[in-house]
């Protein structure tokens, strides 16, 4: 994957100086190891900044809504997805874009990386395969496959869904894949063992936001946490007030979610928030066949009415 | 998320079906009844000297 990075120059340099769009939003090479950050390109000059590797796991359509520039925009199977999303939502017109996309192979979990070794990793060489991992006092190498994140494990939409540049043949997509394998064992828990289960995973939640703010589908002007009249969720770290947080912000992301990761990898506790989001995603995909973000011609489940939706829940 | 099922109850009862309205009153009554005071969801208040 670390070879695509030539080839999105390239595109966008050709992007730029034709003047087919303002500016290119992609990727330069962040301040600490594994989190690149996202990076607008003015000019071919400031394209020379951008990088591609493993570390990409940012969500870029987050930097679309609302935009009235023409754009470039690098895409990987997720990011591509949400911009369907933001197009369906009327965040931005597909005119106004030039999606350059990126056949994925999985982004690098932080904390997987982290936990391989015992003191602060300085420094990351990503090869075509492998990631040497370096350190005051160490060096290590690790299969990047072993390394990706949870939900790139899962993911069944590697390839660009839309896409008017194309830096590399599409990768295989991955089958015969348990998705929903989390979601299944605590579905199978009985509800003291779901509360518990909840209380444990919010428990080290510091209600930072950086989950919402990463995240593509939380653009509205004003989010419920921050409204005061009226306040719907109270501001304290009360476990319920962090639970009301989580819970709601993920019934806003339903029918929407494309499982990118995004809110994961903004997490500075590691809390598994996806797991929320993931749960609805199975829901909609159970009960409408519905996928997130596939076709910018269909109207998401919650947009629609159909007689036979299923209905069982009512008495 | 961890709310006992049985706590929580959807209906579509229309203007008209006041018979229906009474039924689903009682058997929502009688099943949080039966649960006991709820004690999951509920925020602390804040003690004030």
């Amino acid at each position: 994957m670390i070879g695509y990075i030539d080839k999105i120059k390239e595109i966008s340099k050709g992007l730029l100086e034709e003047k087919k769009v303002d500016m290119i939003i992609g990727f330069r090479k962040g301040t600490v190891p594994m989190i690149n950050e996202p990076c607008v390109a003015k000019t071919s000059a400031d394209v020379d900044n951008f990088v591609w590797d493993s570390s990409c796991g940012i969500n870029l359509a987050n930097y679309l809504t609302g935009r009235k520039e023409k754009i470039g925009i690098i895409a990987k199977g997720c990011d591509s997805r949400n911009i369907v999303n933001h197009i369906i939502e009327n965040k931005i017109n597909r005119e106004q874009l030039t999606i350059i996309g990126v056949p994925c192979k999985g982004m690098v979990d932080r904390s997987k990386v982290k936990a391989l070794v015992s003191s602060d990793i300085e420094e990351v060489i990503e090869k075509e395969d492998t990631m040497v991992i370096s350190g005051a006092d160490f060096e290590k190498t690790v299969k990047t496959s072993d390394v990706i994140s949870k939900n790139c494990t899962i993911c069944m939409h590697r390839n660009p869904v839309i896409f008017d540049e194309l830096v590399a043949e599409e990768v295989d997509e991955q089958k015969d894949v348990n998705r929903y394998e989390d979601i299944d064992k605590i579905e199978a828990m009985d509800s003291g063992e779901k509360w518990n289960y909840f209380e444990d995973m919010f428990k080290s939640c510091i209600r930072c936001y950086a989950c919402r703010n990463a995240c593509p589908l939380c653009y509205c002007p004003t989010c419920f946490v921050d409204e005061s009249k009226p306040q719907w969720v109270g501001k304290s770290q009360d476990p319920i007030d962090i639970w009301t947080f989580h819970f709601l912000r993920a019934y806003h992301c339903a029918g929407r979610c494309t499982d990118c990761g995004a809110c994961v990898r903004a997490c500075p506790m590691d809390i598994d928030v996806r797991l929320l989001t993931k749960k609805l995603e199975k829901d909609c995909f159970e009960m409408f066949n519905w996928e997130a973000g596939l076709s910018i011609d269909k109207r998401p489940p919650l947009d629609v009415f159909n007689a036979d939706d299923p209905d069982g829940f009512i008495k | 998320m961890g709310i006992e099922p049985g706590r929580i109850h959807f209906s579509w009862v229309s203007s008209a079906e006041s018979t229906k309205f009474v039924d689903v009153v009682k058997k929502v009554t009688s099943e949080v009844k039966a649960l006991g005071p709820n004690k999951r969801f509920v925020k602390k208040k804040a003690k004030v000297a």
